[in-house]
């Protein structure tokens, strides 16, 4: 006689102690498996693109904080990389160099939290987040001196940034690439071989690399999938084709091999880093741009490798102080187009894992 | 470096195969009409030597006058990338068809579009809102939403 | 029917005996599970860099005390659509067999409260009477999270109960008796080193049957919320808390009663002897939270089955053939070739063992 089992639906979210911010999955369970996965989302929409229409181009700087609030640095660097290359403004060698360094640091603190947080989802109870925030205590230190915040920097201007770094920026930031790698090895070696997180993550939450492109994954999760495309090698910004560093790709796209990715970005940040430092040159750090700033009228589309995909501004202006249109490209949303996909046929415990791998913010997603 | 392909090149290849389909071409984009879009669009995917198989961000904006979705196509292979705008007039019910078969990245983004401009997606598996919860009224990106 | 045996040198009839012995295990549970609260959270943090509780009293050592009148202040809140009698009788039900295991442990030379003659048989039925409680725990609060939790458990527990009885049957075959005190008396050499695959089959069965790390996917924080006790407040969530830790003592307290030769050592007085290897098997049991990440539903039973079981019939057989074969031999070569067997069993059968479930097509 078999025995009667009906479906059920359960809702994952949205105020879950692992959902990465508000995310609600309303998943159709049949005992552990999920057969059916719906997202939800929208929790934290704020309208910022409709606020941007109404603030100057330097007031909207604020407000791409906020995106992915992990990331500032990198969401500020993305806004006013794309009113540059609509204004035609140029921007200082040693601004230059200073962004490339807090854009490197801030992938290494994103990239922190995201792997920190991707085994604290496989259970190793808060032990690894732990060792990560610790680092990241000594990059948020460096923020505080250069920019005076800890989480919203607000630190890029257009043509340039907004202030020089003090003077123990440097020796810092010098001591802090010294012993980095060191950390990260330690990472590596803790739990990269261990068995249950091999049992846990590998062959789990596969992106396909056919399906990865077709859904415009882009930043670690395309990476991982085994496709080598990096903004900062395709279509160099700012001054990366100064530089020396290796892209890291993966070969199945599984939660592992995200993993790994991003632990070798990691590596290769401190490597730029190293040689940024170097290279610095003495020099102004903003260029004279006008308060209340009017591109003339057109539209461009810019884009960054932020730590979480590729970040894209397609900015609209017609000549007055604010823009017309401003559209945020988030990685996190077209990231998680495939989520329903990768979940579905693996159980609970895995659902929360494959989400947590494809590391999104939700104020990046919902905006 | 992502190299923006030469607009002409592409126009005049798009007006051989879709005679009728472009209503202008700038430097910087092409704009086509939203009867051909469908075709066009996997026209530009299928072809080889374009292979535009990566949608990079599809955004719409509004001109008052009409709406204008601008899509960014990008080539993996090729590294070349192009920008495909297409436009509907009148604010009630603008419908535009759905790229989602062409490109599954399109499924959120158009979505969103919908959401918060108001221009619905023909053969869209899923077309309704993403941000904002069912039952409100309006669609706030619209420039005469407040 | 006559009266169990009392030890010859006790002073009172055999009620005092009873009365004196439940008030010690009463106040040892609840210090024990208190202390080993602190230690964990001190243990762990200090793992984790970072300090732990330390404002409560000096280091923090009253912070269980803190915690537990937080918690007796709280609402007691009850599920309106719960099945209201089995809601309340489940942490009861949980939490009295682990004070009932204590029963049959010893203490000191003759310092038991019962000396069964099928001690630890008793210990082995008793134990599984918590799942009932905490199957209706996830049952009586009406919550799906709940009910997945109290399932998992059941299964597991019912899973991890043979390995665990079987490297059982290896000690009590060296030690000739089911009664703890013997079993502890016969142990010259700790069972330990004679039976080194028996207490890592046990301690990692143990560890899975109390749901610890990383087993302890029945209060998964980051998946479920908190499994079976998520409905649960005030005093009952208490009662659930002390249970887990009660259970996580409790087999402490028989790992070190079979293994590591329970009260025996030298110059230092028994029952500090005792304290301290319970005391370092829990640290153990700690380390290895702190460490590990968490094992899914199917891998756990895969576990248990695939590789446990097999290799705890094995360490049966093998125990077996040693007492009948050689009776007489050294038992320093039994320890050797003991450890020997299982150094390469365990490599064995980790190759060919693969913890995957892998994907389900719907």
């Amino acid at each position: 006689m078999a025995l009667r089992t009906e479906p059920f639906v359960v809702n994952i979210g949205p105020a879950h102690p692992s959902t990465h911010g508000v995310f609600r999955m309303r998943a159709t369970l049949d005992g552990e498996v999920i057969v059916d996965m719906e997202p939800v989302f929208g929790y934290l929409h704020r309208g910022i693109e409709k606020l941007a229409e109404e603030r100057t181009y330097t007031g909207v700087i604020p407000l791409t904080d906020r995106l992915d609030y992990l990331a500032s640095m990198s969401n500020n660097l993305a806004y006013v990389l794309a009113v540059e290359k609509l204004a035609e403004i140029a921007v200082p060698g040693r601004a230059e160099y200073l962004r490339v360094i807090m854009a490197e640091l801030q992938r290494i603190a994103s990239h922190l939290i995201a792997v920190g947080a991707f085994l604290n989802d496989c259970g190793a109870f808060m032990t690894p987040i732990l060792y990560m925030i610790r680092e990241r205590e000594k990059i948020l230190d460096l923020f505080e001196m250069a920019s005076g915040q800890r989480l919203t920097y607000n630190y890029m201007r257009v043509g340039g940034v907004s202030q020089d770094v003090p003077e123990e920026f440097i020796p810092a930031l010098g001591k802090f690439v010294k012993v980095m790698p060191g950390f990260i090895d330690e990472y590596d070696q803790l739990l990269a071989e261990n068995e249950i997180l091999l049992a846990r993550a590998k062959g789990v939450g596969i992106l396909p690399k056919e399906l990865a492109i077709n859904i415009s994954a882009s930043g670690p999760v395309l990476r991982a999938s085994g496709v080598k495309w990096d903004i900062r090698k395709v279509d160099p910004y700012s001054i990366y084709d100064r530089f020396e560093f290796d892209i890291p790709t993966g070969t199945v796209g599984d939660c592992y091999d995200r993993y790994r990715v991003r632990i070798q970005e990691m590596r290769q940040s401190v490597r730029i880093l190293k040689q940024a430092l170097e290279q610095l040159p003495p020099g102004e750090v903003r260029s004279d741009v006008p308060h209340l700033l009017r591109p003339p009228v057109g539209e461009v589309y810019g884009h960054i490798e932020a730590p979480k995909g590729e970040l894209g501004f397609y900015l609209v202006s017609d000549n007055s102080i604010a823009p017309y249109r401003l559209h945020i490209r988030a990685p996190s949303l077209i990231n998680l187009t495939a989520l329903r996909d990768m979940i579905v046929g693996w159980k609970v415990a895995d659902a929360i894992i494959i989400f947590g791998s494809i590391d999104i913010c939700m104020g990046e997603v919902d905006r | 470096m992502t190299v923006a392909l030469s607009v002409e090149e592409i126009a005049s290849k798009i007006e051989e195969n879709f005679p009728g389909s472009i209503v202008e071409s700038s430097p910087k984009s092409i704009v086509v009409n939203k009867e051909s879009l469908f075709a066009v669009a996997s026209y530009l995917k299928t072809t080889p030597g374009l292979d535009f198989d990566y949608l990079t961000a599809i955004t719409a904006v509004d001109y008052y006058d009409y709406f204008e979705v601008v899509y960014q196509l990008t080539s993996l292979q090729h590294n070349h990338s192009l920008v495909v705008k297409t436009r509907c007039y009148g604010r009630d019910n603008p419908t535009l068809p759905s790229v989602v078969s062409l490109w599954r990245g399109a499924d959120f983004q158009e979505r969103e579009i919908y959401d918060l401009m108001g221009i619905s997606f023909d053969g869209h598996p899923n077309m309704k809102r993403i941000f904002l919860w069912e039952g409100f009224q309006g669609h706030p990106l619209r420039k005469d939403y407040l | 029917m006559a009266m169990p045996v009392l030890p010859p040198d006790w002073p009172g009839g055999f009620w005092a005996h009873w009365g004196v012995f439940v008030v010690i295990i009463f106040v040892f549970v609840m210090a024990m599970v208190m202390g080993f609260i602190w230690f964990e959270r001190r243990a762990m943090a200090i793992m984790q860099a970072r300090l732990g509780p330390n404002r409560a009293g000096p280091f923090g050592v009253l912070q269980p005390v803190a915690d537990a009148i937080k918690v007796l202040l709280k609402e007691d809140i009850i599920p309106a659509a719960g099945d209201k009698l089995v809601h309340w009788l489940a942490p009861v039900v949980a939490f009295v067999p682990v004070l009932m295991i204590f029963a049959v442990v010893p203490f000191q030379g003759g310092a038991i409260l019962a000396d069964l003659n099928i001690g630890i048989l008793y210990v082995v039925a008793i134990s599984s009477v918590t799942t009932v409680g905490i199957f209706m725990a996830g049952w009586a609060s009406n919550n799906k999270y709940s009910l997945l939790g109290a399932m998992r458990q059941v299964a597991s527990v019912v899973s991890y109960e043979i390995p665990v009885v079987l490297s059982i049957i290896g000690v009590v075959l060296l030690a000739g008796s089911l009664s703890l005190s013997q079993i502890v008396l016969a142990q010259d050499i700790p069972f330990i080193l004679l039976q080194p695959l028996g207490f890592l089959l046990f301690f990692i069965g143990g560890c899975a049957e109390i749901n610890r790390a990383p087993f302890d996917l029945m209060e998964a924080d980051s998946e479920i919320v908190a499994g079976f006790h998520t409905e649960y407040s005030g005093m009952k969530f208490a009662l659930f808390y002390l249970a887990e830790y009660g259970e996580a003592l409790a087999i402490s307290a028989i790992v070190t009663t079979l293994f590591l030769s329970g009260w025996r050592g030298p110059v230092l007085p028994p029952w500090l002897w005792f304290l301290l290897k319970v005391g370092l098997v829990f640290f153990v049991i700690v380390w290895i939270r702190t460490t590990v990440p968490r094992v899914r539903i199917d891998q756990l039973m895969a576990l248990a089955w695939k590789f446990l079981f097999p290799l705890a019939l094995i360490n049966l057989i093998i125990t077996a053939i040693e007492i009948l074969a050689w009776p007489a031999a050294s038992s320093w070569v039994i320890v050797l070739v003991n450890i020997a067997i299982m150094v390469v069993l365990v490599l064995l059968w980790s190759k060919f063992f693969r913890l995957g479930g892998g994907r389900v097509e719907v």
